[in-house]
C-alpha cells in the first residue's frame, strides 16, 4: 500500500536499528511525545530493537489521556439532560470520570454519537433543530483546524444549537513544564502531525533554552527510528537543534490556512492537564466572538470542578517519569476494562499500549527494556 | 459475577467483557442442572454437541442486529443464515435445518422484509439447509431498528468427528481460509457519516463446503472456529484460552487485502480484529498443513487461505504476533468493540 508499506521495510528497519546502535556511545532518555508515536513503537516492537544504552519515555501527547477528569465529568453531565445529543470522537467514550463514563451515561439513555468529524456533529445540528447538539472538542493542534471550523460552518448557518465543550491543549507549554520541572529527558521526538500544522517555530526557544534536540517525527516504523537515530546524532555532537525528520507532510511554518483558521475562532488559555495539572497558556478556548458555541457557558458546566485522584502513576506515565508496568496497579486493578487512569483506556495512551502488548513477557524482554 | 450495574454495548461486542458476561452470568446458572450431557463442557465451542441413541447433533443459536440491514455483499437475512450454519460447521456438523425467529418493527417496510426472506432462502439453498420453523413478533415503532433475527440450527456430526480446543497440540499449525476483514469494512464503509470510496464487499459466505473438504479429505483437523465479531483476535484468543496453549502467528503470513488493509490505517483499526462473516481458522496438525492451505485455496473466496502460526507451550493462553523484523507482541482480546481513534 503506498505511503505504509514502504515505511514498514523489514531490511530498512533492521538497517536502520543497526545504525543506531553504530552512533549511539552513551545512555540517552528520549522522549517520543505522541500517544500515535508510542503506539507505533510497542505494536511495531521498535523499542526491542534499540541498543539498551538508549531508553525511549513515553509523553503527554495522547489528547484523551490529558483531559482533565473534570471535562469527562462536565461531558457526562451535558450528555445527561434531556434533549442533548453529545457527539464525540470514539475514543472518549470510555474514559473514566470522577462517577461515571460517557459509554455508561449511554447506556442510561443519554444520546452520545461517535462521529468521525467535527462536521459531522454540525449536520446533526442542523438535522436535528430541536436538539442540542455539543461537540466533544478534544485534541492537541491536530484537531484544532476541523473543530474551529465546524465552528464557523455552525456559525455561518446561523445554527443555534450546536456548541463546542472545548478541551483543547498545545503540545510545547507541556514540553516545557516537564523540563522545568526537571525531567531527566535528553531529546524528543515531537509530534508530526502536530507540527504539520502549528509547524516547527514555537519549538526553537525551548531547544535553545533546554539545550535538547527535538526532532519532528512520523509515526511509521521507519519514521521513529530514523527520528531516533537524527536525536542520537545530535546529542553524540552534543547539539540541540530542530530538525524535521517527517518532511513529507511538515514545513517549517506549518499550514498557515490552518493556523489562520484556529486563531479567528480560538485563543490561548490556561489548561487543566489530566497528570500534569495547571499549565498556563496551553490550551485553547473560543474567542469572544464564538463564545454562543461555548458549551460550558450555553449548559453552566463550570460549576463542575473536580480534582484527580490519587493512586494511580498515571501524572508520572504521563512525564516519562515512570513506566507504566511501574505502577502497582497495572494490569491488576487497572485494566482497560476497569481503567483508573486515563492513560489505560484510549489506544493512544502509554498503559494501554504496554498492557495490549506487553503483558506477558515474551523472548526480548531479556534486553531489559521492556517490563517485567 | 459481572461487574457491571448496566449491560453496556461491549457486552456483545465479542471481546472481553462478552466473555465475562457469558463465564459471570449465563454459563454458572444455565449449566447447573443438565438434563444432556454435551460432549464438549458448555460455551466452549460455536455449538453445543450431544450424543441421542442413533446420532449425534449439533445444536446453536444467534441473534442478527446489522446495521444497515443491507450492506455491499449482503444483508440481515444471508447473515442470519451463513452465521448460524457457519456456527454448526466449525463444530464438526453437517447443517440440516434452521429455525428463524423474526423481532419486527411497526411500520417495517414489507419490501424490504420480503427482500430479507428471499435472500433467506437463496441463502439457505446455498447452504443446504431448510428454514423449517420459525416465530414472528411485531414491536412497538421505536422499539426495535427495522428487523431482528434469530436463527437456531441443527446438525449432524459424523461418529468419528471431534474437533474443539480440548484437541489442540504444541506443534499444530494454525490455518485462515481467506483474507481478513471485509464484512467489518463493508459494514463500516456504509454506515452513517462514514461512508467513503470504493466499493469492499462482506465476505460473508457459507463455510460447511470448507469444513467437509478438510474432513473427508482426511485432514487431521483439531478446532475449527468461524471469524465473527472480534476477528481472528478474538477467535485465537478464545482457543489458547481454551486450549491451555500459546499461538504464534507470523504478522506478514496473514492475508489482508489492500482495500481493507487501506481503510484498518485509516480509521485506526487493527485488521486481526476486524470481524469476518465467511472465514474460519482451523488448527490442524503441522503434518497437513499444507494440504489444509491448499484444500482452502480451492474453495470460493479461498484463494488467499494461508498458514499463518503454530501452537506452542509456552505462553499458555496469550497469542502472540511477530513481526516482520523478529519483534512480538501480543494480539489481546479487547474489552469490546474497536474505537477508531482521534488522531
Amino acid at each position: 500500500m503506498k505511503f505504509v508499506h514502504e515505511f514498514r521495510d523489514p531490511a530498512k528497519v533492521k538497517a536502520l536499528a543497526g545504525q543506531i546502535a553504530a552512533v549511539a556511545t552513551k545512555p540517552w532518555t528520549i522522549m517520543e511525545i505522541c500517544g500515535g508515536q508510542t503506539h507505533a513503537i510497542l505494536r511495531f516492537g521498535l523499542d526491542q530493537l534499540l541498543p539498551s544504552a538508549l531508553t525511549l519515555v513515553h509523553g503527554p501527547g495522547c489528547p484523551v489521556c490529558v483531559t482533565p477528569v473534570e471535562l469527562i465529568d462536565r461531558a457526562v453531565a451535558v450528555a445527561s439532560q434531556p434533549g442533548v445529543i453529545l457527539c464525540s470522537f470514539g475514543d472518549m467514550l470510555r474514559v473514566p470520570g470522577s462517577e461515571s463514563d460517557l459509554l455508561t451515561a449511554k447506556s442510561r439513555g443519554a444520546d452520545v454519537r461517535v462521529v468521525y468529524s467535527p462536521l459531522d456533529a454540525v449536520e446533526i445540528a442542523r438535522k436535528n433543530p430541536t436538539r442540542e447538539v455539543v461537540f466533544f472538542a478534544v485534541g492537541f493542534e491536530t484537531t484544532a483546524p476541523a473543530n474551529a471550523m465546524a465552528v464557523l460552518h455552525a456559525y455561518h448557518r446561523k445554527l443555534t444549537n450546536f456548541s463546542l465543550l472545548v478541551a483543547h491543549v498545545l503540545v510545547p507549554p507541556a514540553i516545557e513544564a516537564m523540563l522545568h520541572d526537571g525531567a531527566k529527558i535528553d531529546g524528543f521526538l515531537a509530534a508530526g502531525h502536530v507540527c504539520t500544522i502549528s509547524g516547527i517555530e514555537e519549538y526553537e526557544p525551548i531547544c535553545q533554552r533546554f539545550r535538547v534536540p527535538i526532532v519532528v517525527t512520523g509515526f511509521e516504523p521507519l519514521d521513529i527510528l530514523q527520528g531516533i537515530e537524527m536525536c542520537v546524532r545530535q546529542l553524540e555532537a552534543g547539539e540541540a537543534r530542530v530538525e524535521i525528520q517527517y518532511d513529507r507532510s511538515v514545513r517549517p511554518e506549518g499550514n498557515r490556512v490552518a493556523q489562520e483558521m484556529v486563531a479567528r475562532v480560538f485563543e490561548v488559555t490556561d489548561r487543566k492537564w489530566r497528570g500534569l495539572g495547571l499549565l498556563p497558556r496551553s490550551g485553547l478556548r473560543l474567542r469572544e466572538e464564538f463564545r454562543q458555541f461555548d458549551a460550558e457557558i450555553r449548559f453552566r458546566l463550570s460549576e463542575i470542578v473536580r480534582e484527580e485522584a490519587a493512586g494511580c502513576l498515571a501524572g508520572l506515565v504521563l512525564q516519562g517519569k515512570a513506566r507504566p508496568s511501574e505502577c502497582p496497579f497495572f494490569g491488576l486493578q487497572c485494566t482497560p476494562e476497569h481503567p483508573l487512569g486515563a492513560p489505560m483506556v484510549s489506544s493512544e495512551g502509554a498503559c494501554a499500549a504496554y498492557y495490549r502488548y506487553r503483558r506477558v513477557p515474551t523472548a526480548s524482554d531479556a534486553r531489559g527494556q521492556v517490563p517485567k | 459475577m459481572v461487574h457491571y450495574t448496566e449491560v453496556q454495548l461491549a457486552h456483545g461486542g465479542g471481546g472481553r467483557l462478552m466473555r465475562e458476561l457469558i463465564r459471570g452470568l449465563f454459563l454458572p446458572v444455565f449449566s447447573r442442572r443438565l438434563a444432556l450431557t454435551a460432549e464438549l463442557p458448555l460455551g466452549s465451542h460455536d455449538s453445543a454437541v450431544f450424543s441421542i441413541p442413533g446420532a449425534r447433533l449439533a445444536i446453536t443459536t444467534d441473534g442478527y442486529v446489522v446495521r444497515p440491514l443491507f450492506f455491499p455483499g449482503g444483508d440481515i437475512g444471508r447473515l442470519a443464515v451463513f452465521g448460524t450454519v457457519n456456527d454448526l460447521a466449525v463444530s464438526g456438523a453437517e447443517p440440516i435445518a434452521l429455525a428463524a425467529a423474526f423481532i419486527l418493527e411497526e411500520g417495517f417496510p414489507m419490501r424490504d422484509l420480503e427482500r430479507v426472506v428471499m435472500s433467506m432462502q437463496e441463502a439457505a439453498e446455498m447452504a443446504g439447509v431448510s428454514i423449517v420453523t420459525g416465530d414472528t413478533k411485531v414491536v412497538d415503532k421505536g422499539k426495535g431498528d427495522g428487523v431482528f433475527i434469530t436463527t437456531t440450527g441443527v446438525g449432524l456430526l459424523a461418529s468419528r468427528v471431534v474437533v474443539g480446543p480440548h484437541r489442540v497440540q504444541p506443534g499444530d499449525a494454525v490455518v485462515v481460509s481467506g483474507d481478513l476483514g471485509r464484512h467489518g469494512i463493508a459494514i463500516l464503509s456504509v454506515r452513517e457519516g462514514l461512508e467513503f470510496q470504493g466499493t469492499i464487499e462482506s465476505d460473508c459466505a457459507p463455510l460447511h463446503a470448507h469444513v467437509k473438504a478438510l474432513l473427508h479429505q482426511g485432514v487431521d483437523v483439531r478446532c475449527l472456529r468461524d471469524l465473527t465479531r472480534g476477528g481472528l483476535a478474538a477467535a485465537l484468543n478464545e482457543i489458547a484460552a481454551e486450549a491451555r496453549l500459546g499461538i504464534v502467528l507470523e504478522e506478514s503470513a496473514i492475508p489482508v487485502s489492500q482495500e481493507v488493509s487501506a481503510a484498518c490505517e485509516l480509521l485506526g483499526l487493527d485488521p486481526l480484529y476486524v470481524a469476518c462473516e465467511g472465514r474460519l481458522v482451523a488448527f490442524v496438525a503441522a503434518k497437513d498443513a499444507e494440504r489444509a492451505q491448499a484444500i482452502l485455496r480451492e474453495l470460493p473466496g479461498g484463494h488467499q487461505a494461508a498458514i499463518i502460526g503454530r501452537c506452542v507451550s509456552d505462553h499458555p493462553g496469550v497469542v502472540v504476533a511477530r513481526g516482520p523484523w523478529g519483534t512480538d507482541r501480543i494480539v489481546d482480546l479487547l474489552s469490546g468493540e474497536q474505537m477508531p481513534r482521534i488522531c
